[in-house]
């Protein structure tokens, strides 16, 4: 219980962010650590060898081909991953230098500052109001949700489009608005971190630019670490693109880091052969 | 150019249907509405017979009937204001029962609590309940239930004998037994139809609630419960609509008595056992005021099956989209 206690405190108000780990390039401080050895499902071996250092007010995109384990690196930052049966992981993830797999470290309080956005909009069945206050009432928030929640709804570039209908159903949206929703409900809570699983791979292309406009402004004040598929939309949304290939030599599909680079030299000058090839399209 | 130029040719495995594919359409279509009307045809006959058969009794006594409490064939004087409350006290209680525990059972079985294997054994063996006739319930009432209940019953009484509940003795059949045994039968209604419910929320609802840092328990009391809660009160409705109904059990394990007391332990009498019990040996007189009975019986029913479904409807309104 203590440790629990100590370990939640030390997670919410660690005063300082680590800066020793390896960054690529000149970059600011690494605000999660993320160096994964191997990550297993049972025996099957997911992803090896990914070192992954976020950057804080940055956006780190994962690409690379279907089955190269860039999702299960994502959801391993936020241990979403521990949902699914048989999952370990060997390596470390230091957020603000805290170690999130160490033991007595409860997911939950790990989640609590680390928000997450789906591939698909999952607003709950209830009014846009509380969809966004859920995550502030999970934390006893004891302040004015109305201005917190016209703020996260402002953030997330939807507050003009339903500040007339804010207890109307979220499920009633557009499939974009809906998204952004799901972006409001998760900076409600100002997360330090905010992964983002394809969040635009649902949407049209309006409202995939709209997505990708507000992450340029939401990067001012949070750090984003984002999968897609859209190579376009890593090359104008990330400061640094992590490409994963998947090796099948051993018989098995496991994905790993091919290169880790600030997304201009990344796409400008791959230095590896897959890199190149990934993104000139020969295959995907 | 004439139009059959750009045509492309006909492609040689496309061809029209047969005449015998398009009448068989027609015969099928016509069969499923036939079916359909069918079903509609029956319960207005059902409605129109009971109608028919208790005017004469509506006529004759009136409002006087509902609110009337003495039952004698002899004097030809009916009233079932008792059998009307006795049948809402027990299946208040029944409902009260089986919601809990069939609400707290389907989250059991729907929320991976149990290992799959298991989960499917418990589903089943919940179902089963519904599966022992009504009888062998109102045997299992007078024979085993009453008996064990008697002990506890005398304790509740001798202690606490101004408490309504415990007003009087149980002496053998009443409202608490029947209460349970009801309880226990509409149990797999409840417990079947909620759980549906909830297996129907998707899961990146709780994704997307465990991505925020809820716990499991967050989970399930903030999105399951609440985007189930439609179905959740339809199960509560069905199972309602069935424990008025019931009848076996209740007519054996209800009392027979033609009073209403508050008291769980007194016995009382239902309408559904009501009519059973004195359908047997009814004259002219009394089988229009059973015709009577069961008319009520049916309006009450009735009345609870469009409410229900009126707030089904509203508590839903906000789910569309969802799937």
């Amino acid at each position: 219980m203590n440790a629990d206690m100590s370990t939640q405190a030390s997670l919410a108000a660690a005063p300082e962010v680590a800066t020793g780990a390896p960054a690529p390039a000149a970059a600011g401080p690494v605000l999660m650590d993320c160096r994964v050895e191997h990550i297993f499902y049972g025996s099957f071996l997911a992803v090896r060898n990914a070192e992954v250092p976020i950057i804080a007010n940055e956006i780190t995109a994962f690409i690379g081909p279907s089955g190269c384990g860039k999702s299960t690196v994502l959801r391993s930052l936020n241990r979403m991953n521990d949902f699914v049966p048989g999952f370990r992981m060997e390596g470390h993830v230091h957020y603000r230098g805290q170690d999130i797999y160490a033991p007595g470290v409860d997911p939950v309080a790990v989640r609590r500052s680390i928000g997450m956005v789906f591939q698909q909009p999952n607003p709950f069945a209830t009014s846009i109001y509380n969809n966004v206050a859920f995550g502030l009432k999970l934390n006893r928030f004891k302040g004015d949700y109305a201005e917190r929640i016209e703020k996260a709804l402002r953030g997330a570039a939807l507050w003009d489009e339903v500040k007339d209908k804010l207890n109307s159903s979220g499920l009633a949206l557009s499939g974009g608005q809906q998204q952004r929703l799901c972006i409001a409900r998760a900076i409600a809570v100002e997360p330090d971190l905010l992964l983002m699983d394809e969040p635009c791979s649902a949407l049209d292309p309006i409202a995939t630019r709209r997505v990708e406009e507000l992450m340029l402004e939401l990067k001012q004040t949070y750090t984003i670490a984002i999968v897609t598929h859209n190579l376009q939309q890593a090359q104008r949304v990330a400061d640094r693109t992590a490409f994963f290939f998947v090796d099948t030599s051993a018989g098995g599909r496991t994905g790993y880091l091919i290169e880790y680079r600030p997304t201009q030299e990344l796409f400008g000058d791959p230095k590896e052969e897959q890199t190149r090839a990934y993104i000139r399209g020969d295959f995907s | 150019m004439t139009p059959s130029a750009a045509t492309p040719p006909r492609l040689p495995v496309a061809r029209p249907p047969t005449a015998w594919q398009t009448g068989a359409n027609v015969v099928f279509r016509g069969l499923t509405h036939a079916f359909g009307g069918a079903v509609v045809v029956l319960l207005a006959g059902i409605v129109f017979e009971v109608l028919r058969h208790a005017s004469p009794a509506v006529s004759k006594y009136g409002a006087g009937f509902v609110s009337g409490s003495v039952w004698d064939a002899n004097r030809n004087e009916f009233g079932i204001l008792p059998e009307i409350g006795g049948t809402l006290y027990t299946s208040f209680w029944a409902l009260l029962l089986a919601g809990f525990l069939g609400v707290t059972l389907a989250l059991v079985l729907s929320q991976g609590f149990l290992h799959r294997r298991y989960e499917v054994v418990m589903k089943n063996v919940v179902e089963l309940l519904a599966a022992i006739p009504s009888v062998v319930y109102g045997l299992w009432g007078i024979f085993v239930l009453v008996p064990l209940l008697r002990p506890g019953a005398a304790w509740l009484n001798d202690h606490f004998p101004n408490f309504p509940l415990f007003a009087t003795r149980l002496s053998g059949p009443g409202i608490l037994p029947a209460s349970l045994v009801l309880a226990i039968m509409i149990l797999p209604t409840v417990t079947a139809v909620s759980r549906e419910a909830m297996a129907a929320v998707p899961p990146r609802l709780a994704a997307a609630a465990y991505g925020l840092g809820a716990t499991r328990w967050e989970v399930i009391f903030r999105v399951t419960l609440p985007t189930a809660s439609g179905g959740i009160f339809g199960a509560l409705v069905l199972g309602l609509g069935r424990a008025f109904g019931e009848t076996m059990a209740l007519a054996m394990l209800a009392g027979n008595a033609p009073n209403f007391s508050w008291s769980l332990f007194s016995p009382g009498n239902t309408l559904a056992a009501l009519l059973a019990n004195h359908f047997p040996e009814a004259g002219e007189f009394e089988v229009g005021a059973l015709m009577y009975a069961a008319l009520v019986l049916l309006l009450i029913t009735l009345a609870v099956n469009v409410v229900g479904s009126l707030i089904m409807v509203r508590a839903t309104a906000g789910l569309r989209g969802l799937r």
